[in-house]
Parts: structure tokens; sequence; C-alpha cells
């Protein structure tokens, strides 16, 4: 079936969507918020998969002497992996402080405002 | 909303979604197909600018322009996150006991610290021959430090990780690429443009500006995963917060 590896990207999408909606726990909804993002990367790599290609780095072989995968979707996820990483690191700072200022770290017991 | 409720509007939004998901890949190229346009494109300029890794060649030649956003986004997340883990008026810091490691333990990791710092140096300086380049090692490079703490204990790794100086290095490496950027417009070329000598192929010194905006990378996510590590590990380790509500202090 060809069309799996972008299914199973879908799949992953949903259930991250799932679990943030759903969390009764903000780290568990930056850890959703992951899994959704680890989706696009799952999406990306197999838009540029090819049958038998290899890594798209010619210091070992020689040019144009073997297929090789989409080396763009590559950069794409290389890139967002390492921002997702600071990002997530941001949005755990923001729990440290919503945990410290307001005692609890339940999406739904956050509704007062507190200066 | 009630539980119930807020679960229905959810199934009926992820249906949706998933509908319109499904009817989109079945549009998409076959997977694994022959068909890559841009991919093929990509590497023939990779290869015509001498850059033996197309990733490092889209990544910081031609698409340098978007990397530069990327970089400004994890700029941004590591001021953020510098700023909201501060140490506020209520709380206190209070110096960390010395902690006993099994010898096990600090000999292994004593031993990989070296050689994690070396390899990831290594990943950095080869990021435009093999896979690697500045994000990758910069990450190695920032974890090597950490292997100290498991070692010995915080107070080692305090001794070696001046976070002051790891700010301005994040700041450097940010500047770096801006102004290697902003070389190119003394050339009479474009914002970003590669303007340097494309070097011999597969060689240290190929690709013209990949190698140097490979580094400005390597330090900024170095410096910047070091501080980030910094500000948590202060939270969990150093600072505690004022007398009044230790009570309660359990989440």
């Amino acid at each position: 079936m060809s069309v799996l590896p972008y299914l199973c990207a879908g799949w992953l999408f949903l259930i991250g969507c799932y679990g943030l909606a759903t969390s009764r726990n903000l780290i568990h909804a930056v850890g959703c918020l992951a899994v959704c993002q680890s989706a696009t990367y799952v999406l990306l790599l197999a838009v540029g998969y090819r049958h038998g290609g290899t890594a798209p780095v010619f210091s070992d072989i020689a040019p144009g002497s073997r297929p090789v995968v989409d080396p763009v979707v590559q950069a794409l996820t290389l890139t967002d992996i390492v921002i997702g990483a600071t990002v997530t690191a941001l949005l755990l700072a923001l729990v440290i402080q919503i945990a410290k200022r307001h005692r609890t770290v339940d999406p739904d017991e956050l509704s007062e405002l507190r200066g | 909303m009630s539980m119930r409720l807020r679960l229905w509007v959810l199934a009926a939004g992820m249906l949706g979604t998933a509908t319109l998901f499904v009817l989109a890949c079945v549009e998409l190229p076959v997977f694994g197909g022959t068909w890559h346009p841009y991919g093929d494109r990509a590497v023939h300029a990779a290869l015509a600018r001498h850059t033996a890794n197309t990733i490092a060649s889209v990544n910081f030649d031609q698409r340098a322009l978007d990397t530069l956003g990327e970089e400004s986004i994890l700029f941004g997340s590591v001021l953020g996150t510098v700023v909201l883990l501060r140490q506020t008026r209520d709380e206190q810091r209070l110096p960390p006991e010395p902690a006993r490691v099994a010898p096990p333990v600090r000999r292994y990791a004593l031993i990989a610290l070296p050689v994690t710092l070396l390899i990831g140096l290594y990943v950095v300086a080869h990021g435009q021959l093999s896979p690697g380049g500045g994000f990758q090692g910069g990450v190695v490079v920032a974890t090597s430090l950490h292997l100290l703490y498991i070692a010995i204990d915080y107070r080692a790794l305090e001794r070696i990780r001046p976070v002051g100086l790891y700010e301005v290095a994040d700041a450097a490496g940010e500047a770096g690429y801006l102004l290697l950027g902003a070389a190119a417009l003394l050339t009479g070329a474009a914002f970003l443009t590669n303007f340097l000598p494309y070097g011999t192929f597969n060689t240290l010194s190929s690709g013209g500006t990949v190698p140097l905006l490979n580094a400005a990378i390597g330090v900024e996510v170095a410096a910047g995963i070091v501080v980030l590590l910094a500000r948590f590990l202060d939270q969990a380790v150093e600072i505690v917060s004022g007398p009044d509500d230790e009570a309660e202090d359990g989440t």
C-alpha cells in the first residue's frame, strides 16, 4: 500500500491532537505537542523517500552512481528537530512558572486571573 | 464546556481532518517513487558548488535565509527560557550539596567526556562533507559538557560553565551568521549569497561560506543548549522557593 507512510503521519498528528485536547497535565500536553510535531517529520521523510535511494551525501559515493533520497525535505526535518527541542524547552519553562504561581499544572484549573 | 461535549467536538474535528488528509494523501506522488524535482535540482546545485553533503548545501547555501529565520527562532526561545526561569525575588539560591557518584559511573563518564566533545567538534567541522553539521554537532558538544555533572557533581559542572560567557557565545553565533550574510553585500552580491571560492570538492575547505555558516550555527546551538540546561538545572538543583509557600509544594 503506497499511501501507508502518509497515513501513518496523519495518524500520529491526530493522536497528538487527541492527547492535547484531553490532557489534564501541562507537561503531558507539551509531550503531545512533540508527538504532533513528529508527525510532520514522518510526512516530510515519506515524501522524500525513494526506493533503493541512499543518503544525499557524496563524500563516499560518486555523484550520479546511485539514486539518492530527496535532500530538501531532510534539510527541513533536520532544522525542525532542533527548533522543536528549544521551543519545547520554552514551553516547559512556562509550565514551571505556571506551577509556581498557580500551584497546579491542570489546564482546567487555570481559569482565574492572578497578577 | 463539559468533558463529554468537548470530546464530541474533538471527534467531529478529527474526523473531518482525517477525511481531508486521506483524500490529500491519495493525490500525493507515490511513496518511494522517482519523481523528486526539487531533490534532483538541489543535488545538482550542491555539486556545482562543491558541497558533498547536499543537506548542508540546502541549509546553508540554497535556503540560507530560511535557516537564518530558524536560527532566530532558536535564539528567541533560548532568550525566552532565560527570562522565564530567572531567579525571582521570593526565591533563594542554595549551594548544591556535593553528591557521591558510583565509581564505574564516574570512570565511564569521564572517559566518554573527551570522546564526545571531540565527536561533536568533528561533526560540526565536517558538516559540509559527511552527515552532520552545526545543528547536530552543537547538541553533541553541549551534551559532552554535561557528562561532568553525571561523573562528578553539579559544582564541577558549574566550574567549567560560566553561563554568562555561553550567553555571549549564543549571541555571537547568531551575529556571526548575520555578519557573514552581510559580508556578501560588500562583494556586490545579495544577502547570504555564497561569495567565497568553492574550493576542492570533498575537502574541509570546500563549499565556500557553507562551513563558516555551519560553524556559526554550531557555536549558537552548543551555547544555546548549555544555557537552556543551565537554567533548568538551576531550577531543579539550586533555586528553592520562599519559606511561605513550601507547604503545598507538591506539583
